[in-house]
Formats: C-alpha cells, structure tokens, sequence
C-alpha cells in the first residue's frame, strides 16, 4: 500500500533567537589576547567551558589579525570555548572566517547589547542544582572549593555558602543560608543585579565586577540579613 | 555485601586513625565482620594504634598489584573477634594505589565482611579520593577549629561529586560528622567552636563528640583501640558513637563542663 510509506521528516529548519556570547577583541596580537584568555579561563574555568562565543572583531578590523584568525579559532577551543563565528571586518575577514569554518554575523546593531535572560545549568562539580524559566535553585550546601554559575539568569540557594565557595549569576543571587565565601551577581554586565542572603559572613561580593572584601565590611552587619546593590562606582550593602 | 566506611577529614592530625580504630573495634564488638583499610600508604598508622605492626608481612599494595592474596595479607585482630587490619605500605607511595586495584580488593572485601573501614590519608590527592570513591558512607573527623572546618567542609564537596555514587546517580553517600578533641572548658573560655557552630557551619548529622582525653594518646602508644579503654571517656564517647552509627538513639555525652572538685576550685578560674 503506497500509504503506508508517509514520509516522516528527518530535518527541520526552525529560526531561534538565541543569546551568544560575544568575545570582543581589541588587541591585534594574537599573544596579548591568548595571555588575557588564560588569565580569565583561570579565574573561573566553569565559567567558559563549552561557551560559545561569537568573535566581535571591529576594534581591530583594520590590523592584519584576520590572517591568523584560523590559529586563534584553533586557540579558543583549546581553552574550550566552542568559536561559532565572527561579527565585523571586511573583506579580508569573511575569507578568512570561511576560511576557518567560520560564520559571519552582520555587525552590531545595538551596541548595548540588552542583556537577555536565558537559563543554563551551571559548574557539574557543584552540588545539584534545577535550572527552571526562573533562574538556578541549589538545594544543597555550597561547599567550600565548589563553584556554581548561573548563566544567564538569578541564583537561588536554599541552603548555606560556605567560606571558600564561590557563587556567580548573570541575574541576582538570593541565599537563604549563611554567606560565608564569595557571591558575585551580574557578572556579564548587569548593573541592576543584587544580592540578598540570610547571613552576611561573606569574604567578597561583587556586582558587575565592583568588589568589596570582607575587611571593608561593616561590623554591625556581621550575620545579619542584608541586600547589596551596585550604587554608581560602590557596593551599597544594607541590612533588610 | 558488606557497607564501605571512608573516615576523612581533609586536615591531618585530627583523628582519623584512631578514629577508624575504634569505630571498627566497636563494630566487631558489636558482631559485626570489619575490616579496616589504611589508604595511608608511605606513612602507614593504622598498625601501630591497632597494635600489630610486627604481623605485617603483606600490606594493601600487594594485595593491589596481585603479590599476595587478601588472606594472606589480612592480619587478624587478637582482642576482638570478626574484626581484621589491611595494612598500608611504608616503602611505596599512593601512586601505588589504582583505582581498578582498590575496587577489585573492595569487592573482593565486601563478600566477606559486613563493614570496610577506609582509612583516609589527610589532603584531598589521589590517596584520600580513593578512600572515599567508593564509600556508602563517611564519617567526618573535624576538630573543633575553623581551618579543621574549612577542609572538613571542602571533603564534603568532593563526597557529594567524586565518589562513584555522585558518578552514577545513586542516592548520595550518608555523610555523618565525629568531633574530637573536644575541650568544653576551651570552649567556654572561647578558644574553639562548639558543637553547635560546626554543626551550623557543616550541616551534617551529629554522630558523636569525642573528649580530648589522655586516654586516646595511652591507648595509642600502648596500640589499643581506645574504645577498648571501656572506663575512659574517650572510649565511652566512641561506644555511644559506634551505638548510634547502628542506629541506636543515645544522648550526647561530655558536652558540658564537669562540675569541678575541691581541686579544680583552688586551681580552675
């Protein structure tokens, strides 16, 4: 019976907006951006790993950089993020993005880039957690050496961050336990992230890369629940 | 098959052999068949405080790298019944130590005993993850200050991700916390965290508090267990401990400052 032999597909092409990381660079040396790579791969090596990014090359569109753009391709898997393609350039850097098995995405259009909120688990070494539409849950202790990253969206966790643990989030973080290592909220550029926990003992905070140690802590809010929010160029910590 | 007991820490010095010393005397006391594993290998302990270091002839490695079988290796202990010592060795390191070596020599253990006691190295290298990669479960060694805590803290995070548990999704590895060389008196004076503040600190169940105590430096240098020191505090703590590890409801003991004597008034502040 020919009817029985529907056709069922085997391929769609579907359009998907997506968020991408974009590695802007802005040094032509290729051994300038390889050292920065290493320095920040090693700050937070859960951070990058299987990123994928898209090489925003304007800044440097005029150098000769585009001839090596195949080795520095090469250079970012190395380090493990995964290269998908390259904003930016003339002529010369589509041939050599084609060249490299690269794509070429139009330029930019709104440099400012409005921070979209998609959701992505975090660092596999850390204790479960649920990535859900609204941000990361962690029910479990962070413990200390254990890293959790929220890409792309807040960071809840149920329990305590102990001295030596590292939490970071795109969005805010919320911790219903004790603070006691280090939270960092907005980490990809979002000046509106904050932070609230239970129990302030934390060792470092930072929103949007504005830091504060523990030294530079009030004593009075020592354990007591606060929320800190970036106001201008300085942490503003407060008790709730 | 028999459950696997890893006595870590991350910190040294802080009890871990004596530890699984006495948690594996009382566990065969208790009619239990145990075996302790000393994972220590290069600074072997555990058959000093277990009091047979002349009867080793085959240790852990050999066994591992196939020059001698389990039995002959296995010393048998002469106070307690069902319970036998797998003795690290002194000439080698724990890159001697590999991971199918460890697993055959814990399954090939398990058909025989009901409890294995690792022994754990201090640190969180090769020696120590082994340990505690096949664990169901772990006792915590801390002592009641705060760089014993942190390192008692990042143990837990490697033993909820490293362990062949983590690995293939089974229910976690019970994670039970032991404080030694407790001083209520120092803690009073504020000179270490009470039981309270690791617990908060930590958040794992409480299995026991051991009392600094002359008595576990003795019964070391004599190589008794000393939860055989039936009269000593210490080993009374590690019997309440090994009760409670069994399942048994008991409350906690030498938490509290001893009333002190005509003595202790003249002398105490």
């Amino acid at each position: 019976m020919a009817g029985a032999q529907a056709v069922k597909p085997v391929l769609e092409l579907k359009g998907r907006m997506m968020t991408l990381t974009v590695l802007r660079l802005l040094d032509p040396s290729v051994e300038v951006l390889a050292r920065e790579l290493d320095r920040r791969v090693q700050e937070a090596p859960d951070f990058f790993r299987f990123l994928p990014v898209i090489l925003d090359v304007e800044a440097v569109a005029d150098s000769d950089l585009y001839l090596d753009l195949a080795g520095l391709s090469g250079l970012l898997q190395a380090r493990q993020f995964v290269p998908v393609g390259i904003r930016g350039g003339g002529e010369d850097w589509r041939e050599a993005a084609a060249a490299a098995g690269l794509a070429v995405f139009p330029a930019d259009r709104d440099s400012a880039g409005g921070e979209s909120r998609r959701r992505q688990t975090g660092d596999e070494s850390g204790p479960k957690a649920v990535a859900t539409e609204a941000g990361m849950i962690v029910t479990q202790p962070v413990r200390s050496g254990q890293q959790i990253y929220a890409r792309g969206g807040d960071l809840v966790v149920m329990s305590a961050v102990s001295p030596g643990a590292e939490v970071l989030a795109d969005g805010h973080i919320h911790i219903y336990g004790s603070l006691g290592g280090r939270a960092l909220a907005g980490v990809r550029g979002d000046t509106g992230a904050r932070i609230f926990c239970r129990s302030f003992r934390a060792e470092l905070v930072s929103i949007n890369g504005t830091y504060s140690v523990s030294e530079q802590f009030e004593d009075a809010l020592r354990g007591k629940a606060v929320q800190i929010a970036l106001d201008g160029d300085s942490l503003d910590i407060r008790a709730l | 098959m028999a459950k696997i007991v890893v006595v870590t820490s991350g910190k040294g010095g802080v009890g871990k052999t004596t530890t699984s010393a006495a948690i594996g005397a009382g566990l065969a006391k208790a009619g239990h068949r145990t075996v302790l594993v000393d994972f220590d290998v290069g600074l072997r302990n555990l058959d000093l405080i277990m009091g047979c270091e002349r009867r080793v002839v085959y240790d852990f490695i050999n066994v591992i790298h196939e020059e001698a079988s389990l039995n002959q290796a296995l010393i048998r202990d002469k106070r307690v019944d069902n319970l036998f010592i797998l003795a690290a060795s002194q000439t080698r390191d724990k890159d001697a130590l590999t991971e199918e070596g460890v697993e055959r020599v814990l399954t090939e253990l398990s058909k025989d005993f009901d409890y294995i006691i690792c022994d754990s190295p201090a640190g969180i290298e090769r020696g120590a993850l082994l340990a505690m990669y096949y664990a169901d479960e772990a006792i915590i060694v801390t002592n009641p200050e705060v760089s014993s805590v942190r390192d008692s803290d990042r143990v837990l995070g490697i033993l909820a991700s490293k362990t062949r548990r983590a690995a293939n999704g089974d229910p976690p590895v019970r994670e039970q916390l032991l404080l030694t060389r407790y001083s209520p008196q120092r803690v009073q004076k504020g000179e270490m965290l009470s039981v309270e503040d690791v617990k908060e600190i930590l958040a794992i169940d409480l299995l026991g508090v051991i009392p600094e105590s002359q008595a576990v430096l003795n019964a070391s240098n004599a190589g008794v267990p000393v939860i055989l020191e039936e009269d000593s505090d210490a080993g009374q703590a590690y019997q309440d401990s090994v009760a409670r590890f069994l399942g048994e409801d008991r409350p906690h003991r030498f938490l509290q400052l001893e009333k002190k004597g005509l003595f202790g008034r003249l002398f105490g502040g």
